[in-house]
Formats: structure tokens, sequence, C-alpha cells
């Protein structure tokens, strides 16, 4: 009797596991179709909602499936590290110089398809050896942002020892005049002459991560290479310095609250006309865009921070890249170029590219066709590229972490709790150690 | 004689048991095993992963922040211990006292646990901002500041929750031996401390395991109050952990070991601190 108790529960269990199993079965998979479906994972949060547009107007030409997700900044990479370890893994990867190294085995060779062929500068690509790993596909420029308006009531005001932008071409003329803005503030109704050097999480980056490629662009430039080197001397570090000191000095909040001090309140002090100048990017332009400042008193100055020969700097230019992923499908990875191809040659997919997400694209069928956006943070370049200015291009640093722990130690000089020491260590032995720590062994 | 009900309970156990079993299998024992066997690896997604040893060992016991984190951790959860559950016992003690309104009390000391700790941690951020301005400074200027915020925190969650717990307990305590104290001429003091708090001491016993253990596990709070600002000087250990894990591609497998020496630390803690307590134990 108990015998067969125990027998009949065995089955029972053995029945409702065979059940369980059989519906998972039907859930988990689907047929891969045939054509193929295109994944991709992307860094341009901003931009979802167009690359989704985008992604309808592909399958409505096609029939290809097209997917896209964009999470946050800060946890991109640990989206990308869970997604690609799915069955149905992302096919294009968004990715960036900073971490590009992190992820190039993932990445296939490039150097067959259409869209390396239409880049008007091959050299702009991420190489591993001689495999082209990622292409960029919207070149992005930042700097200083200054509100033209503003600066114009400054120009025109009779204590200014500077009346035309034109006269700003390097570090001492700039701190000239935000020292005098700062001094005039409450004359010029504003809060201060830069916004807020913030350094909660939204924004730190835009020091330890985008400040600081200036000086690592010149140390890159020193040693003649474009590949991350295992160190780098501090030769430009009190540069760095310099320009920092004069963003904690002149704005709008006292240096001991920058530690909570938001991305999105820089934004907003300059879109409300509370500060002249803000350091961020043409990403930011949809932020910045339909506010109180109006495009056309938007203009930007590269980060001048006193380095010799900078009167002939333009400003600084990031990419951001497509890859492939190595392990897809065959039909996968052909739907993936297919799309690549549309985007480089139908004109409606060129149409949001250009207009709608307002990117510069790196391809010649682009020009061909006369596409060009109208951001202004882009268009400004136009008149540095016009004096032939040298463009300051962002290289690899050795890890997130460099520039997080650079950050840190900014921050704890700028409220008065660390000193510039600290800074210094974290950018050139920081530098060795990480490099050491993430690219050997 | 078995009922009906019993009969079948003994005969199909392993169908009713069984939706339990699989979550718990898939959702507890295969991740456990899974990262176990990880902090032995050096990978960058799950699926591919490198067997190498003891080296993420080696570099977790090896990181300077690793150890300040913990030494952080643990200074939290023994400040956290005492005054939650202190505090908790206090109210608790006056709430089953004869007081207007103290079922209407003990519904708002209660609602802080309702709200999830990432909320919480934003809500807090804001006030403790606001109020640290008056100073120029915010909860992000040392690692001091953090603490204390923390603190603040997380006591203001668990005190109403431990509360529940210390009313349950008062209100189950046996008349009788009150009475008999009062009769032999005890004041109040004495009575508390001589007769109600032996006898609730499996009150106490869940109670410090909670606020140790949660004390120990905290993370959405640090998450969402500091992130670890200035400089990780406001981390604790889980957030480190989870920043080794996802700061820097590689450091996958010592975040995982890392997630192990933790897990066995908070393990032997709780088993220890639960001996302790449930040893003075009494019955009335």
């Amino acid at each position: 009797m108990r015998c067969e108790m125990k027998a009949k529960s065995i089955l029972a269990v053995a029945a409702s596991l065979c059940m369980m199993l059989g519906v998972s079965a039907c859930g988990g998979s689907s047929n891969p179709s045939a054509e193929g479906r295109v994944y991709m994972i992307s860094q341009k949060v901003e931009n979802n909602d167009q690359f989704v547009e985008l992604g309808k107007q592909f399958t409505k030409d096609t029939g290809i499936a097209f997917n896209v997700v964009s999470p946050a900044a800060d946890s991109y990479e640990q989206t990308l590290k869970s997604e690609l370890a799915k069955s149905n893994a992302p096919t294009i990867i968004g990715l960036d110089n900073n971490d590009y190294p992190n992820w190039a085995e993932y990445c296939a060779d490039l150097s067959g398809t259409s869209m390396y062929k239409d880049l008007k500068d091959p050299n702009y690509v991420l190489k591993t050896g001689d495999k082209v790993g990622a292409i960029p596909f919207v070149l992005d420029r930042y700097g200083i942002i200054y509100n033209k308006a503003i600066l114009g009531k400054y120009f025109h005001a009779s204590w200014a020892s500077l009346h035309s932008v034109d006269e700003i071409r390097g570090f001492d003329a700039l701190k000239t005049v935000a020292d005098e803005i700062q001094a005039h503030k409450d004359e010029l109704g504003i809060k201060g002459a830069f916004t807020s050097a913030g350094f909660e999480s939204s924004s730190i980056r835009r020091y330890g991560d985008q400040l600081a490629h200036i000086p690592v662009y010149y140390e890159y430039r020193d040693q003649g290479r474009t590949d991350l080197p295992p160190t780098v001397s501090d030769k430009y570090v009190p540069d760095m310095k310099r320009i920092f000191d004069l963003y904690i000095k002149d704005e709008t909040v006292p240096a001991t609250q920058l530690s909570s001090a938001t991305f999105d309140d820089a934004v907003s002090e300059f879109s409300l006309g509370d500060a002249v100048f803000i350091q961020t990017g043409s990403w930011a332009y949809p932020q910045l865009k339909g506010q109180k400042v109006e495009d056309k008193d938007m203009g930007v100055l590269p980060i001048y921070m006193g380095v010799p020969g900078e009167d002939k700097a333009g400003l600084t230019i990031s990419s951001n890249y497509f890859a492939i992923n190595k392990k897809i499908p065959a039909a996968d990875r052909k739907a993936t170029e297919r799309f690549l191809d549309w985007m480089l040659t139908n004109d409606g997919a060129r149409k949001i590219v250009t207009d709608t997400m307002g990117f510069e694209t790196p391809f010649k069928s682009y020009s061909k066709a006369g596409y060009k956006t109208r951001n202004p943070i882009l268009r400004s370049n136009d008149a540095y590229a016009k004096r032939h200015c040298y463009d300051m291009t962002i290289r690899p640093l050795p890890s997130q972490q460099w520039s997080l722990s650079l950050g840190n130690a900014m921050l704890e000089y700028a409220q008065g709790t660390g000193d510039w020491s600290k800074v210094q260590s974290a950018f050139v032995d920081g530098w060795a150690s990480e490099y050491k720590t993430t690219h050997q062994g | 004689m078995v009922s009906m009900v019993g009969r079948s309970v003994r005969r199909w156990w392993g169908l009713f048991t069984l939706p339990t079993v699989l979550a718990f299998v898939v959702g507890f024992v295969v991740p456990f095993v899974m990262g176990v066997y990880l902090s032995f690896c050096r990978f960058t997604t799950v699926t591919d992963a490198r067997f190498i040893g003891l080296g993420n060992y080696r570099a977790a016991l090896s990181d300077g922040e690793f150890w300040h984190a913990l030494v952080y951790t643990v200074a939290f959860t023994v400040v956290t211990t005492l005054v939650v559950n202190v505090v908790a016992f206090a109210v608790a003690f006056l709430l089953t006292k004869a007081i207007r309104g103290a079922n209407v009390f003990r519904s708002v000391f209660f609602m802080p646990n309702l709200i999830g700790g990432i909320i919480l941690g934003y809500i807090w951020l804001l006030l403790l901002n606001g109020v640290l301005a008056h100073w120029g400074r915010s909860i992000t200027y040392s690692g001091v500041y953090g603490f204390w915020g923390m603190v603040m925190l997380y006591c203001w969650q668990q005190i109403g929750y431990m509360m529940i717990i210390y009313i349950a307990g008062l209100q189950a305590l046996p008349g009788d031996v009150i009475e008999a104290a009062q009769v032999d001429g005890a004041n109040g003091r004495q009575t508390l401390f001589r007769v109600t708090l032996p006898l609730m001491m499996p009150s106490i016993t869940v109670c410090s395991f909670l606020t140790v253990t949660n004390g120990f596990k905290m993370f959405d709070q640090n998450l969402a109050l500091t992130n670890g600002a200035p400089s990780n000087t406001s981390e604790l250990l889980a957030l480190n952990i989870y920043r080794t894990f996802y700061g820097r591609t590689g450091f996958e497998g010592v975040g995982q070991a890392k997630a192990v020496v933790f897990f066995v630390i908070v393990a032997v803690i709780a088993v220890l601190q639960n001996r302790l307590t449930t040893s003075r134990e009494v019955s009335a």
C-alpha cells in the first residue's frame, strides 16, 4: 500500500514536470524567420523614439522585424552584458571609444560592408588589429556652449574688456570674460557665468570624462599614437586645473553643493538664461531646444585651457559607433547588413536621421544627396572648420572606472575636502593602474 | 484514522510542493550554484565563462575599497540595530499602554515600511539636501554625512516594522507573571528589566535578526541616497559588490567572489546572533 502510494506520488511529480516542460517549450522558443531580424541596442537614449520610427519604416519597406532598446548611460554596459547572453541577442551593438575594447571580441569584421566603404574618412573606425570592429554613424561635437544674447549684452557694457566673440581665442580671454561677467552678474540679470559643475551621477561624466578628454587628446598627440598608451604624463594636468578652477569659481551655486547638482540643473540654468556658459555637446540639443534660448542664440567655444597653440583648436569631436554582433545566425547578419545599407540609401531613412535625429553623419552618400543637419551646436563648428582649426578627437580612456575616480577626485577638490594632488594622481597613477588591471592579463 | 484530506495530501504531496520547489530551484538554487561557480571564473556574459581558480578572491580581498565598505557596513549595522530595536521597543511599550489614538499611531509608525527603498531614498535625498543647503552642504559632501543620512532613513523605515513585532510580543505576555511581580512589590523599572524583557526575548531574537541582516544587505536606499559618493566613501558592501561587477569589464568574477565572501559573512553573523539571543530566551 505504502509502496504503491509512493509510486503514485512519484508518477504525479513526473507527470506535472512533463506538463510544465511542455508548456515552457511552447512558450519559450519562437521559429527564427528565414528573413532574419534586426535587434539594436543603442547608446543614444535621447533618440530612442526616432530609432523606433526608423525601424517601423524599415519593416514597412522590407518586412524584416526591427527592435531597439536604449538603456540609460550608467546601466548601458550592464544591460548589454545580459542581452548578449540571451538567445535572441542584439544584432547591432552601439558603442563608443571607451566601451569598444571591452566588447571587441563580440564585434564582427565590417571591412566588407558598404557602410565602411561609404565613410568619408576610413580612419574614423575602431579597429582591433586589422579587423574593422565598429563604424561611426554619428559625429558629435562638444565644447563650451554660450548664450549669444547675454554675451552680446556683456560686449556692449562699458566695463567689458572684450567686445566680440572673435576675441575669445584662448583661455586668458575666456577667463577675462567669465570673471567680468561673474563680477557683474546682477547687472546682467544672471546667477553666474557658468552653469553648475554638477557631480551627481548624471553629470560627473562631464568632468571626469568629457573635460579630461582634452588633456588626454594632447597627451596622445605628444606620444604620437591613437591606441591606448600604458601611461600618461602630468604635462597637461595643470591646464585642466586652470579651466576647472574657472568653472567652480564663476558658477551659479556654491562649490560645496556640487556633489548633488545634476545635469538637468545645469541644462535648466542655461535654458532659463541664468548662466552664459555650459560645457556639453550636440547630444544635449534635444534638451536645449524650444526653451528660452533660441537656436540662433547658441554658439560654441572650444574648451580652452591654456595649452600653447590652442587658438587653432576647434570643437571636440566624439562619435557613436555601430558594431555587428559576431555570434548571430547568418540570416540575422544578412538582415542587419541590409538595414545598414537601407539607412545609407533610403531617402526616408536619411531624412529621419538628419532632420529628426539631428545627426551629423560621416557618410559620403549623405553629403552627396545634400543631407546636412541644422543642429546649431554642430553648425557652430563650420566657422572653426573654415579657419582650418584642428579637431580635438576623443581618444580611448583606460576604463570607465578611471573617469569615475578622476571625477570624484575633482569633486573633492572643488568642495574643499581634497587637494589637487589627488586629481593629478587619479589622472596619472590611476591611468597606469587601470591600464594594468583592465588591459593586461 | 487519517482524514480524506490528509490522505490526498500524503499521496499527492509531490504535486502540491512542486510549484514552490520549482520556483525555489529556478529562483534560488540554480543562481546560487552558478554564482559560486562563476566566482572562480573570468567572464563577461554568464554564458561564456573560463575557469581561473582563486584569482578573483585574491583580487577581491586585496581591494582597499572592499575593506572600507565592510567596516562602513559593520558600523552601520551596529548603529542601526541598536537604534532601531531600542526605539521600536520603546514605541511598542508606549502604544500597548492605554493611550488615546494608539491604533492611529501604530498605523502611522508602520507606514514608512510600505514605501519602496528607492523612492524613500530619493525623498530623503530631497529632504536632507534641502536642510543641508542651509549650511551650503549636500548629503554627498562626505562619507560621514552619507552615513548619518542612511542611518536616519533606515531607522525611519524599520522602526515601524519592528514595533509591530514587539507589540505582538507585548500583547502575548502572560498577565499573571506581571501581576505577581507587582504583588511582590517590584517597581516599574524592575518589572521591565527583570520580567518583561526576559519574556520578550523571542521577539528580540526575531527583530535583531531582521535588523542585522537587513542592515548588512541594504542596497536600494544606499543607491538612491548617495550612490557611494563622494569617491565611494559612503558605499555599503552590497553597493560595492554591484559596482565591482558592473564598473569595469573583466571584473565580473571579482564582484562575484566578493558576493560569495559577503554571503559567508552575513550567514556566520546571523547564525551567531541567533544563537546568542536564543540562548537568553526564557519561558514563563
